[in-house]
């Protein structure tokens, strides 16, 4: 487990460009794409899940250890938490305001 | 991975080594799944708020392109750097270790700058937290972020003076690998408070 047999930290190198190319793929479809405004949106957030996930496995080592599974299923439901009181909450006052 | 996972032997990284330590990394995790509820009701808030401009300026009117982004460069960077930092410790080079997490510090500190000197500009504009709900929500949600690099900063220095006196230990290490879990936690919550407050506040 670990990275501790490499010499040259690669695996950070690929995360961290593929996140730089991630934020600004996202900035360009949202200020420049001429795509509408709900495509965007989808899209920005769709990246943003990717560039989260890379965070998680590619720098935080998210899955090793015998609590790989634990960590990553905590996650996984921290977030479905997250996505339930955020899409809740607009869907909710959707009627009020 | 699930091969090595009974034994605790002196292949497995440092912060590894003890029962302790594996239940502080793991009890860590489960406080970073707390952290996502947390601010999974703060982006509610602003996300249902943040149209009620009210006498005050919209987002569109508000954010700039450039800050923002000079912002998450910063943070996307340490985020990289820190990573870098955890892969030192791994190959047993304490200075490459402190090294990599000066530079995190560091640009973590010019993050915070930007941020502060962001906030500053608002309120030079009269965007104040009382000026309306779409600014208090802002205010609370990207203010509660910058609060907690602050922490992290302070954090990371405790641990470097820690590196310095003891060296690196299975203890210094654990350590290390919590607050590096804990530095790029803060680096996927800016993802969406980049994504889903200042893009999105630019396109609607």
């Amino acid at each position: 487990m670990g990275n501790h047999h490499e010499t040259f930290p690669w695996k950070h190198i690929i995360g961290f460009i593929l996140s730089l190319v991630l934020t600004f793929v996202a900035l360009w479809v949202a200020l420049s794409s001429g795509l509408a405004t709900k495509v965007i949106l989808v899209v920005i957030v769709t990246l943003a899940i990717v560039q989260a996930a890379l965070q998680l496995f590619m720098f935080m080592h998210m899955t090793e250890s015998d609590s790989g599974k634990i960590q990553t299923i905590n996650m996984v439901y921290s977030f479905f938490i997250a996505a339930v009181v955020v899409a809740g909450s607009i869907w909710t006052m959707a009627f009020v305001l | 991975m699930a091969e090595a996972a009974h034994h605790y032997d002196e292949k497995m990284p440092l912060e590894y080594r003890t029962e302790e330590s594996r239940l502080n990394i793991l009890g860590f995790w489960i406080f970073l799944g707390a952290e996502v509820a947390l601010f999974a009701t703060l982006f509610a808030t602003y996300l249902v708020l943040f149209q009620r401009t009210g006498n005050g300026p919209t987002a569109e009117e508000l954010f700039q392109v450039k800050g923002v982004m000079i912002e998450t460069i910063l943070l996307l960077t340490s985020s990289f750097t820190c990573g870098l930092a955890v892969f030192e410790m791994r190959r047993g080079r304490l200075t490459g270790l402190l090294t990599w997490l000066l530079v995190t510090l560091l640009l973590g500190a010019g993050f915070i700058t930007f941020e502060v000197r962001e906030f500053i500009d608002y309120v030079h504009e009269g965007a104040t937290m009382q000026t309306s709900a779409f600014l208090s929500s802002f205010f609370v949600l990207v203010g509660t972020h910058g609060a907690h690099v602050s922490v992290g900063i302070v954090w990371m220095i405790l641990i470097m003076i820690q590196l310095l006196q003891r060296g690196l230990t299975p203890r210094t290490a654990r350590k290390v690998f919590i607050v590096s879990l804990y530095w790029h936690f803060l680096d996927v919550v800016w993802i969406f408070i980049f994504t889903l407050v200042y893009l999105t506040g630019m396109v609607i």
